[in-house]
């Protein structure tokens, strides 16, 4: 059996050890992806192969959690792409307005920057009052951070450039309470998002909405994953409900191509058919 | 010795250096190349248009989940990483930035040694930080074959220079000499 064989079968053999253990299923993630995440933790921990790996993620509660962490993406930002906010105030806001209440889910969440970033449009456009946000994430510490909306000051001057690109007509510093070094979103916009912990790959549909937002989570999915997760986003959207992808990420490779139409092709913006 | 890819790591200079090295390349260049270009979050990829105008080879943006084909070259997109599965497909991930860099060409080498093993060359050209150090040793590990750019000849220095200082490369060449040798590998003579 040539190294390749026995680090593929190590690897697979561990996620389902975390999947029959703690519940968590990383067995349909991209392979290099998790690779990668293996081999730093080995590195930073000093262990010396994967099956060492293996058995403590088994017996050590608090190795484990790392771990899952490890293999959770937080990275995220408010406005990212500022390209995709301005095209969701022009092509999508208009048939949001139509609505008496707006439903949004935004799935894989993280520590929450998209979800204020939704905020803040709704609320712009006037439409907030009317709105439930529901972010959702299977990380609880992420969840834990995103209800708290406290974010780092440099990041926050990102944040702005990104929010001034994206559109923004108001003062960014009108959305948060600066602290030293960090900043608090407004409980204005907050009152309106529900935090709750879903997981894509175990759970099933949330709720009924009108659009979902799902950006930068489907590309560590494997096709098999990707398909039963856009699965669930076509069963809650209602008809002519919308769903925006990740800059690089869409809908070819799936069976659900067909079932929708382009409101934006550059911005991954589709529209539910009748 | 048949190689089956091509990955090549650049930060600044590297758009010159890239222009020199397809506008070399011939039209039917089979090894597929994989390109790692340090390249600002925001860009609108102009950049990979004006390379197209002087090139031969058609350069593209490596889509999630791509098969990788020959004759082809895929350039990673700004803000994402870009890494090789072993079913020769791209994955994309918005992963932290490693050595300051999304994309990062550790990242991409790192990923595609596993993928190719002995069946890759990796190469370091031009740049002005030490990302593509780890890679590149990675690569080497796995029986594949490293070049770096001379840092003599290089529009900056530090990359190659560091690249060099920590592994041994196979070759260290000039950019007309790298494109010579890779032609060469494209087409090894059959005995």
């Amino acid at each position: 059996m040539s190294n390749r064989d026995t680090s593929e079968f190590e690897i697979s053999s561990l996620l389902e050890a975390v999947y029959q253990k703690y519940g968590y299923d990383f067995r349909q993630y991209s392979q290099a992806h998790i690779r990668r995440r293996i081999t730093n933790r080995m590195a930073m921990s000093g262990l010396e192969d994967i099956s060492q790996m293996q058995s403590k993620i088994l017996n050590d509660k608090i190795f484990a959690a790392n771990f899952l962490q490890d293999l959770s993406i937080t990275v995220t930002e408010m406005f990212r792409d500022p390209g995709f906010y301005r095209s969701l105030r022009e092509n999508v806001i208009p048939i949001l307005k139509t609505y008496p209440f707006i439903k949004i889910w935004h799935a894989g969440c993280s520590t929450g920057e998209e979800a204020y970033s939704m905020a803040i449009i709704m609320q712009e456009e006037g439409l907030y009052d009317r709105t439930t946000i529901y972010a959702t994430d299977f990380n609880q510490q992420a969840l834990n951070r995103a209800k708290e909306g406290i974010f780092s000051n440099p990041m926050i001057k990102e944040y702005t450039a990104n929010y001034q690109l994206s559109g923004g007509i108001e003062s960014f510093s009108n959305y948060y309470t600066s602290n030293y070094n960090n900043v608090i979103m407004n409980q204005s916009l907050k009152k309106n998002i529900v935090w709750a912990n879903h997981n894509l790959v175990t759970d099933s549909v949330f709720a009924e909405v009108h659009m979902v937002l799902c950006r930068n989570v489907l590309i560590y999915f494997d096709n098999n994953l990707q398909n039963k997760v856009q699965q669930i986003f076509y069963n809650s959207l209602i008809n002519s409900g919308v769903l925006c992808l990740g800059s690089k990420e869409s809908l070819r490779f799936t069976d659900l191509y067909e079932k929708y139409t382009e409101l934006d092709k550059n911005q991954r913006i589709f529209k539910k058919k009748y | 010795m048949y190689y089956e890819a091509i990955v090549i790591g650049t930060s600044s200079g590297g758009i010159n250096a890239l222009k020199f090295l397809f506008s070399a390349l011939p039209i039917d260049f089979s090894i597929p190349i994989i390109i790692v270009q340090h390249i600002s979050p925001r860009s609108d990829n102009q950049w990979i248009k004006l390379l197209n105008i002087n090139s031969k080879l058609y350069l593209k943006e490596a889509d999630e989940k791509e098969k990788i084909e020959h004759g082809k070259v895929y350039i990673a997109p700004p803000n994402y990483h870009l890494m090789i599965e072993r079913n020769k497909t791209f994955s994309l991930t918005i992963d932290e930035r490693v050595n300051y860099s999304r994309p990062s060409i550790d990242v991409l080498f790192e990923s595609a040694a596993e993928a190719y093993k002995n069946k890759l060359i990796g190469v370091i050209l031009t740049g002005s930080n030490n990302d593509g150090t780890n890679g590149i040793k990675r690569i080497q590990e796995c029986g594949g074959l490293i070049i770096a750019q001379d840092p003599e000849t290089a529009e900056s220095s530090y990359m190659p220079a560091s690249a060099i200082a920590t592994n041994q490369p196979d070759y260290i060449l000039s950019l007309e000499e790298i494109t010579a040798l890779l032609i060469k590998l494209d087409k090894p003579i059959i005995k």
